[in-house]
C-alpha cells in the first residue's frame, strides 16, 4: 500500500516568536479547521472514485434476478458467477490472446525502441531534430488515419486478417511513444558516463547495453508497463484485425460480445468486468512506483 | 569537404552508418506504418474501392459525398469539437483540483492517491460497460441513489442531451494520470515563493494565482494539448457506450445505428470505421481519415511551437 510515499507539504511555521498565546491558539484552530475541510473533500472525492468499483463488485455477486432490481446489496452472495464467467466458452482463449498480444508486443516494442531512443538522445547527427519531430508526429497520429491501407496491406497482401499478427509485428519496428519516453529519460543521464566508456574504447553498442541501460532500468520498467496496458486495453486494433475470428479475440474485445451473449445478465457481465479489471489493479499494487514514474515522465518539463 | 582530413572523413562515415544502424528499426517502422499508409490514404481518397473490385478513379466524388451527403460526418465533427472543448477543459480543471487536494492532504495521502488513481487503470471497455450499468436509467445504482435523495433521474447514456455529459463523467472518473502530473508539478513549486507571498500578505487565492499558476502553466498547457490529442482519437468509450446503452451489442449481423442516441456519441474516428469497415466505402473512409489527420497535425504543430515540455532542451 502507498501509505508512506504520499506527498506532503511542510506546513508553514504557524507561529512567530512575538506572537501571543491567543494568536497561537487561533492559528492552531485554523489549521484544525483546514485539516477537517481538506479531509472531508478528500473523502467525498474518494467516494466518487471508489463507489463505481463497489457497485460493480456488488452486482457481480448478485443473482441474475436481483441485478435487474434497484436493490444495491446482494441478498445471497453468488460467488459462482465468477466460475460461470471463467467457464464461458472462449474466455480462456481471450486471456491467452491478450497475454500473447500484450506480452510479445511489449517485448518487441521495448526491445526495438531502445537503440532508437539511445541514438536520438546520445548521438549528434544531421536530421536529429527532424527525426524527433517525426517521432512526435507518429505518436500523435490517431490509428484510424492509416487503418484503411494498413488493413488492406495485412489482409490482401499478407493474408493475416483474423489473427493478432498485424497488431504484434509492427511493434518489432519501434513504437513512437516508447521511443519518445525512453529518449526523454536517456537525456537526463550525464554525458560523462558515455564519454568515459568511449575513451576506454568501448563500442557504442556495448556502452548502451552495459553502461546506460542498467541506469535506465526504472524508465524501461515504466514504458514496458505502459505498453503492456496499452495492448491489454486496446479495443480498436482487435476490432479491426481479429473481429471476424473469435479464436483471435482479446479480453477487451471479447467483453463487449460477452454482454451480447448475456443480454440481461448484468451480474455476469459485471463479474467479467471485475475479472478484467482485477489483474490491472493487482499489478498496480506491485508496480506502483513504475506507474507513477511513467506518468510523471510523460509530464516532465524541459 | 576537400579540406577534411581523409581519416576524419572515414570516421564520420562510420559514425553515420552507426547512427543508421541504431535508427533502423524505426526507419523501417516509419516508412511501412506511417509514410506508406498515409500516401495510400491520399490515393484512395480519390478512388472508388469496395475492397474487392479494382479501384477506379472518381476525382473529388468521395470528398463531396463526405461533406454533403454522408449523414454522420457533421454530427461526428461537432461531437468531437464539443468533447475537445468541454471534456478537455473539465478534465484539466478537475485534474488540477484533485492534484491540489492531494498535496494538501496530511493524513493518509498515499491511500487517497491510490484511490484517485485506480479508475485510470480500468480498461476502457470495462470502465464504459460499468458506467453504462451504473448510469442505467431504469435500475442503475446512480439513479437509485439520486432517487433516494429525492433528486431527478437523468436518462444518461440513453438521452441525447445527457450522452456527452455521461461520457465526460466517465472521463473525469479516469483522471488519475493528470492528477499525478499536476501533483508532481505542484510539489516542484519552490516553497520560498509561497513563504515570500505570505509575508507580503497574500491570501490563498492570491498565492494560487500569482505563485502556483505561473509555476505550473507549462504543465497546464501540456495537459490541454495531450488532452486534445487524446480526444481526437476518442473511440472506444463512445462506441461501446452507444452499443451497450442501445441494447445492441456483439453478435454479428445485428444492425447498429452509429452514435446512439441520435448520433450524439459519434466521433470522427468512429466514422472512419463506419465507412471503411461497415459500408466498405474505402474512398470515403480515407477522406475522413485525412480530415482527422489534418486536425491532429494542426494540434501537433501548436505543440511543437510552444514546446510545452515536450521537447527537452537539446544538450
Amino acid at each position: 500500500m502507498a501509505t508512506t510515499t504520499g506527498p506532503t507539504l511542510t506546513p508553514l511555521p504557524s507561529t512567530l516568536p512575538e506572537e501571543t498565546g491567543g494568536a497561537r491558539r487561533e492559528a492552531r484552530r485554523r489549521a484544525t479547521l483546514e485539516w477537517i475541510a481538506v479531509h472531508s473533500l478528500a473523502i467525498a472525492a474518494a467516494l466518487f472514485f471508489l463507489l463505481p468499483f463497489v457497485f460493480v463488485f456488488l452486482t457481480a455477486v448478485m443473482s441474475s434476478d436481483q441485478a435487474l432490481t434497484r436493490e444495491l446489496w446482494p441478498h445471497t452472495w453468488e460467488w459462482g458467477n465468477f466460475a460461470t464467467v471463467w467457464n464461458t466458452p472462449g474466455f480462456l482463449t481471450w486471456w491467452r490472446n491478450t497475454l500473447l498480444y500484450a506480452g510479445l508486443g511489449t517485448v518487441l516494442a521495448v526491445g526495438s525502441s531502445i537503440p532508437v531512443a539511445y541514438a536520438l538522445a546520445k548521438f549528434r547527427f544531421r536530421g536529429r531534430n527532424l527525426a524527433m519531430m517525426l517521432v512526435i508526429a507518429m505518436m500523435m497520429l490517431p490509428p484510424q488515419v492509416v487503418v484503411v491501407p494498413m488493413y488492406l496491406f495485412w489482409a490482401k497482401q499478407l493474408d493475416l486478417a483474423g489473427t493478432l499478427w498485424p497488431l504484434i509485428i509492427p511493434f518489432a519496428f519501434g513504437n513512437a511513444f516508447t521511443i519518445f519516453l525512453l529518449r526523454q529519460f536517456l537525456l537526463t543521464i550525464p554525458k560523462e558516463y558515455t564519454e568515459a566508456a568511449r575513451i576506454d574504447g568501448c563500442s557504442e553498442f556495448r556502452t548502451m547495453v552495459r553502461i546506460v541501460l542498467p541506469m535506465a532500468k526504472p524508465a524501461i520498467a515504466a514504458v514496458a508497463l505502459f505498453h503492456f496496458f496499452y495492448c491489454w486495453n486496446d479495443y480498436f486494433g482487435p476490432q479491426i484485425y481479429a473481429s471476424e475470428n473469435p479464436a483471435a479475440w482479446t479480453l477487451s474485445y471479447g467483453l463487449e460480445s460477452f454482454k451480447g451473449a448475456h443480454q440481461t445478465d448484468w451480474n455476469l457481465t459485471m463479474a467479467a468486468t471485475v475479472m478484467i479489471m482485477a489483474p490491472v489493479i493487482v499489478v498496480f499494487f506491485f508496480a506502483q512506483k513504475a506507474f507513477i514514474e511513467g506518468v510523471t515522465l510523460t509530464g516532465v518539463k524541459g | 569537404m576537400s579540406t577534411v582530413h581523409p581519416g576524419l572523413r572515414a570516421k564520420r562515415r562510420k559514425a553515420n552508418l552507426r547512427t543508421l544502424g541504431f535508427l533502423s528499426p524505426w526507419l523501417i517502422g516509419f516508412s511501412v506504418f506511417f509514410a506508406y499508409p498515409l500516401i495510400s490514404t491520399v490515393y484512395f481518397s480519390f478512388m472508388k474501392y469496395d475492397g474487392f473490385a479494382p479501384p477506379t478513379w472518381v476525382g473529388l466524388k468521395n470528398w463531396t459525398y463526405v461533406f454533403s451527403d454522408y449523414p454522420f460526418f457533421w454530427p461526428a465533427l461537432r461531437n468531437t469539437l464539443w468533447l475537445v472543448l468541454v471534456m478537455v477543459s473539465l478534465r484539466v480543471l478537475f485534474g488540477l483540483g484533485i492534484g491540489l487536494l492531494i498535496t494538501k492532504i496530511k493524513t493518509g495521502a498515499g491511500l487517497f492517491r491510490t484511490f484517485f488513481y485506480l479508475p485510470y487503470l480500468a480498461p476502457p471497455v470495462a470502465a464504459t460497460m460499468s458506467f453504462v450499468f451504473l448510469l442505467n436509467p431504469g435500475t442503475g445504482p446512480a439513479n437509485t441513489v439520486l432517487n433516494a435523495l429525492g433528486l431527478p433521474e437523468p436518462g444518461w447514456f440513453t438521452d441525447p442531451s445527457w450522452s456527452k455529459p455521461s461520457l465526460t463523467l466517465l472521463a473525469l472518473w479516469g483522471i488519475g494520470d493528470l492528477m499525478v502530473i499536476f501533483m508532481a508539478a505542484l510539489l516542484d513549486v519552490p516553497k520560498e515563493q509561497y513563504e515570500a507571498a505570505e509575508l507580503d500578505g497574500a491570501g490563498p487565492w492570491h498565492r494560487f494565482r500569482f505563485v502556483t499558476l505561473p509555476n505550473i502553466s507549462p504543465i497546464v498547457l501540456f495537459a490541454v494539448i495531450t488532452g486534445v490529442i487524446a480526444t481526437m482519437q476518442y473511440y472506444t468509450e463512445p462506441l461501446v457506450a452507444a452499443k451497450v446503452a442501445s441494447g445492441v451489442i456483439g453478435g454479428s449481423g445485428q444492425q447498429f445505428e452509429p452514435g446512439y442516441p441520435d448520433r450524439t456519441t459519434l466521433t470522427v474516428p468512429q466514422i472512419v470505421y463506419n465507412l471503411g469497415f461497415q459500408r466498405f466505402d474505402t474512398g470515403a473512409a480515407c477522406v475522413v481519415a485525412l480530415v482527422l489527420f489534418a486536425l491532429a497535425m494542426t494540434f501537433t504543430a501548436v505543440l511543437m511551437r510552444r514546446r510545452s515540455g515536450f521537447m527537452t532542451a537539446e544538450d
